[in-house]
């Protein structure tokens, strides 16, 4: 665990010291305080449509965060032939990849809480400069802590970027990892529609090829409650809890599978 | 030899400026040159809402922002166009794609619905694009009582059918959500029929229970525009009195004011004088007001 723990921070300090990450959080940042200009475009939704930008802004730059950073967690040490000297210290290949995935999973929730922070800002303005009356009419308070929940389920989807993302990159180029990893989270946001090829006119054997794609691939789609906590619905603990919990069986098995890929690899 | 460390900034620097302004005049040129295209006809790529739900990528919620931002971009500015034919055809499935991006987008079913029903040339006068709006939106929130009110409002104001605004108060006054009010309008509605009582207690229910500033700014007008029909209600037999006596109508206020029909100019609740035909004798509100157009056959 010492070792997993030594690689995690090593990676996290790698991350802060790279100037990347800190330009994406800021982009983020400024995209949430730029949803006030856009909000004055529109009839009466400025709460609304500050809590989605900022959401979003949030999970894209997030989601950039972890392709581009996890793809070159093994794929760096490769390239500078550090991987030799980290190999031929006493730590096994599993602990390797995972104190890699942790490493950039701290990074990604550092920044997702600066720009969870940021959002709360912007909206605590929000919140001071409208009137009383205006806001009876919000269907959720500006500083509503529900949202939260779709940072917290925003850093769940970015866990299992990583993963996609490192297990990619044990076994093929950068540029190709970050298009496969890419490609499987748009296949991610499908996930509902293979379930339902019929639906689409597809053969009863597409449709069953399309069933067992969804089984395969994690779908994304539950991690998505932006719509439900801006509109002040309900979000269960069940659900997040379930949602969560698949996910994090997707990453375990990524991981197991990023193992057993790099095991074989050959460094000497 | 390469050129000291100081030359090679100072060129550096000058080298910046000169491109700079060289980018800047040739961007002028270009502006003075070419007329900016402006495309003869809208186009919306994706027209289907199944389709761009996909297309989003889980970013429903703000794609569904995007498209609202449109619409409403899209109505005020063929609203206000010097068009003659002022074409609002895309209003509709730019809602429909907002509403499919987004089931609870409750603003855009109402505010939607008053976009869509409004006469021509203030908006593309489809309210029965506007009752659809309001099925989705009863489809995705059954709940919802205000859709009920919306789609009655529809019906009463620009279907001129009170049976049928009644019907929806009724459905939706069996919400456990809906105000006591609702089904004692319904019953209101049905007695009073097209007369004006119902309209203004429709109306003043809006303006004090909407949500939003923009609706309870639209009851108001609604109910100036009433205020304005009556007062077209007294002076049209003021002015027809005028003919009897001289067997035409008067050129104007001013020719009323010295007849001693009137006091002075009448002005509408917004301040804007009435108009009067002095070929027809008709009186109405003048087309800069912005009560224009008032409805017809109530």
């Amino acid at each position: 665990m010492t070792a997993v723990l030594a690689i995690a921070r090593g990676v996290f300090k790698d991350s802060i010291r790279d100037r990347v990450p800190y330009n994406l959080v800021f982009f983020a940042v400024l995209l949430m305080a730029a949803s006030f200009l856009l909000a004055q475009l529109t009839a009466g939704q400025d709460v609304k449509i500050i809590k989605d930008l900022g959401l979003a802004a949030a999970s894209l730059m997030g989601v950039l965060i972890a392709v581009f950073f996890g793809i070159g967690l093994v794929a760096k040490e490769v390239e500078r032939r550090s991987i030799y000297s980290l190999l031929s210290k006493p730590i096994t290949r599993s602990q390797f990849i995972v104190g890699k995935y942790l490493g950039l999973v701290f990074t990604l929730i550092a920044n997702l809480a600066v720009m969870a922070l940021a959002y709360y800002g912007v909206l605590a303005y929000l919140d001071w400069q409208t009137p009383a009356s205006i806001k009876a009419g919000w269907e959720a308070a500006a500083l509503d802590p529900m949202l939260l929940k779709a940072f917290a389920l925003i850093a769940v989807e970015l866990m299992l970027v990583t993963a996609l993302a490192l297990f990619f990159s044990t076994f093929s180029s950068t540029f190709l990892s970050a298009a496969l990893t890419i490609a499987m989270y748009v296949i991610g946001h499908f996930s509902d529609d293979l379930r339902t090829l019929e639906s689409f006119g597809a053969s009863p054997a597409l449709a069953m090829i399309g069933r067992g794609l969804y089984y395969a691939f994690p779908n994304l789609s539950p991690l998505n409650v932006t719509a439900a906590v801006v509109h002040g619905q309900a979000v269960t603990a069940q659900h997040m809890l379930l949602a969560s919990g698949s996910i994090g069986l997707y990453v375990a098995v990524l991981l197991v599978a990023s193992t057993l890929i790099f095991e074989r690899r050959d460094f000497k | 030899m390469a050129p000291p460390l100081r030359t090679r900034r100072t060129l550096h620097w000058i080298a910046f400026v000169v491109l700079l302004v060289a980018a800047i005049g040739t961007q002028t040129a270009i502006n003075g040159a070419f007329e900016r295209f402006t495309p003869t006809q809208e186009v919306q790529w994706v027209r289907s809402p199944g389709v761009m739900r996909r297309l989003v990528l889980g970013f429903n919620s703000v794609a569904a922002d995007i498209y609202w931002i449109r619409a409403v971009q899209y109505y005020g500015s063929t609203k206000l166009s010097k068009a003659e034919n002022k074409d609002y055809g895309f209003l509709f499935p730019l809602l429909d794609i907002t509403t499919t991006l987004d089931p609870r987008f409750n603003i855009a079913y109402r505010f939607g619905a008053i976009l869509l029903s409004e006469g021509y040339p203030n908006g593309p006068g489809r309210p029965e694009d506007a009752i659809a709006l309001l099925e989705k939106g009863i489809r995705e929130s059954p709940n919802k009582w205000e859709y009920y009110l919306d789609a009655g409002f529809v019906e009463y104001w620009w279907h001129d059918d009170p049976k049928a605004a009644a019907d929806w108060f009724l459905r939706g006054s069996k919400l456990s959500t809906a105000p006591n009010w609702l089904q004692p309008l319904a019953a209101s509605v049905l007695a009073e029929g097209g007369d004006q009582v119902a309209a203004r207690v429709l109306w003043t229910q809006l303006a004090q229970t909407a949500e939003q500033e923009w609706m309870r700014r639209t009851a108001r007008t609604r109910l100036q525009q009433l205020d304005a029909e009556n007062v077209i209600g007294q002076l049209q037999p003021i002015v027809n009195s005028f003919y009897d006596r001289a067997n035409r109508f008067p050129t104007g206020w001013d020719e009323m004011t010295r007849a001693g029909l009137v006091r002075g100019i009448p002005l509408d609740p917004t301040g804007v004088p009435y108009t009067l035909d002095p070929v027809s004798g008709a009186v109405d509100v003048a087309e800069e007001s912005s009560l224009y157009p008032l409805r017809r056959g109530l």
